[in-house]
């Protein structure tokens, strides 16, 4: 089974100037443990709000290509998310999902996507482009090699291993790191 | 409550959103703000957003600020009960936000079980950190509206004007 740092790693790799915003909980340590870059924006909290985030990015900025990583417990609150999104197309957003069917951060309970609800169906249905489930190696590499270059939105939910690793933990001052992220695109830092 | 009402509010609200540079209308409809939406829909110059639920809306905003654009939020004040969290990414990074919230509940209601969330409002806003300005009057709104825009986009804060239902009318039934 996938390893959620190595997915992120290979993730990081191949992501060039790509902005990738992360979800609260493991995503954001997952992104973070990758090597710090201002054009990641850690979610701390707002559970549910980090597809629409990105959305929000995306559509602001549709020359660049934007990534939303996040969990499946944090994805499931904000699945309306994935409506929205549908609706608005943006061709340069991949929202991906580190699926590990747990809520890792709060004692391992298990999620939806451990029992019977498919993210990756409710995104097609929603009206991504592309929206796909990845279990091997084989797919990963497929779809990181071509989801940045295809005309979005894409979705992925990448099946992961049950784990806990080392926390790595990003700075926690959210005005710093609203203000780093602008400056990427360089934006007065106000 | 009278159509031609609604209308003059729209036209009147479109271009003072433009003027401060406003790009983006996320929203969860609600009747008061109808005219608006279907103003913005016909302008080049001004996207709205369908949501399905309010606080989709709050996140969106700073994804768009994060961008480099600017968005306000409409929605009606049952919506406000849905953004209470997500309100806590404006405290936490101090993001310049502003929503438009037709209030419901609040002055001439015949539904009851509208009554507990626009009765809670004003102080659900406030606990988050949220500057909450009332426009009771058409003549209002303007002034009002500006400022909340010029103190957000300004100075960094989260700003929600209500529209009290004795602006917008009360919903016939």
């Amino acid at each position: 089974m996938l390893k959620r740092r190595d997915v992120t790693a290979k993730l990081n790799d191949m992501r060039g100037e790509s902005r990738i915003i992360s979800g609260l909980g493991s995503s954001t340590y997952d992104l973070h443990s990758t090597g710090d870059t201002d054009h990641n924006f850690y979610l701390w909290g707002a559970m549910g709000g980090a597809a629409m985030v990105g959305l929000g990015v995306a559509m602001a900025q549709p020359d660049s290509n934007v990534i939303v990583l996040t969990g499946d417990g944090e994805m499931l609150m904000g699945i309306g998310s994935l409506a929205t999104i549908g609706v608005q197309k943006p061709a340069n957003l991949s929202v991906i999902v580190l699926d590990n069917g747990y809520f890792g951060e709060t004692g391992m309970q298990a999620s939806h996507t451990n029992s019977c609800v498919d993210l990756a169906k409710i995104a097609a249905a929603s009206g991504f482009k592309s929206a796909e489930t990845i279990k091997t190696e084989q797919e990963l590499e497929s779809f990181l090699q071509l989801f940045q270059d295809a005309s979005g939105p894409s979705f992925a939910a990448i099946k992961v291993e049950q784990e806990t690793p080392p926390r790595s933990l990003p700075i926690l001052d959210g005005v710093e790191l609203k203000n780093r992220f602008r400056r990427t695109f360089n934006l007065f830092p106000k | 409550m009278s159509h031609q009402k609604k209308e003059d509010k729209g036209a009147m609200l479109l271009p003072l959103l433009k003027e401060h540079g406003v790009d983006f209308l996320p929203f969860v409809p609600d009747a008061g703000h109808a005219s608006l939406i279907e103003l913005a829909f016909d302008d080049p110059h001004i996207q709205p957003v369908v949501l399905t639920t309010e606080e989709e809306g709050v996140a969106l905003a700073c994804g768009h600020w994060l961008g480099g654009k600017k968005s306000a939020l409409l929605m009606q004040s049952s919506g406000v009960g849905n953004t209470v969290n997500m309100l806590s990414l404006i405290s936490s990074c101090n993001f310049p936000f502003v929503a438009l919230v037709t209030m419901r509940g609040n002055f001439g209601e015949f539904n009851s079980w509208q009554v507990p969330m626009g009765r809670a409002t004003p102080d659900v806003l406030k606990a988050m950190g949220i500057q909450v300005y009332v426009v009771e009057r058409d003549d209002e709104l303007p002034k009002v509206v500006d400022a909340a825009l010029y103190s957000a986009f300004s100075s960094d804060q989260g700003v929600a004007v209500l529209l009290s239902q004795n602006l917008i009318g009360r919903k016939e039934w």
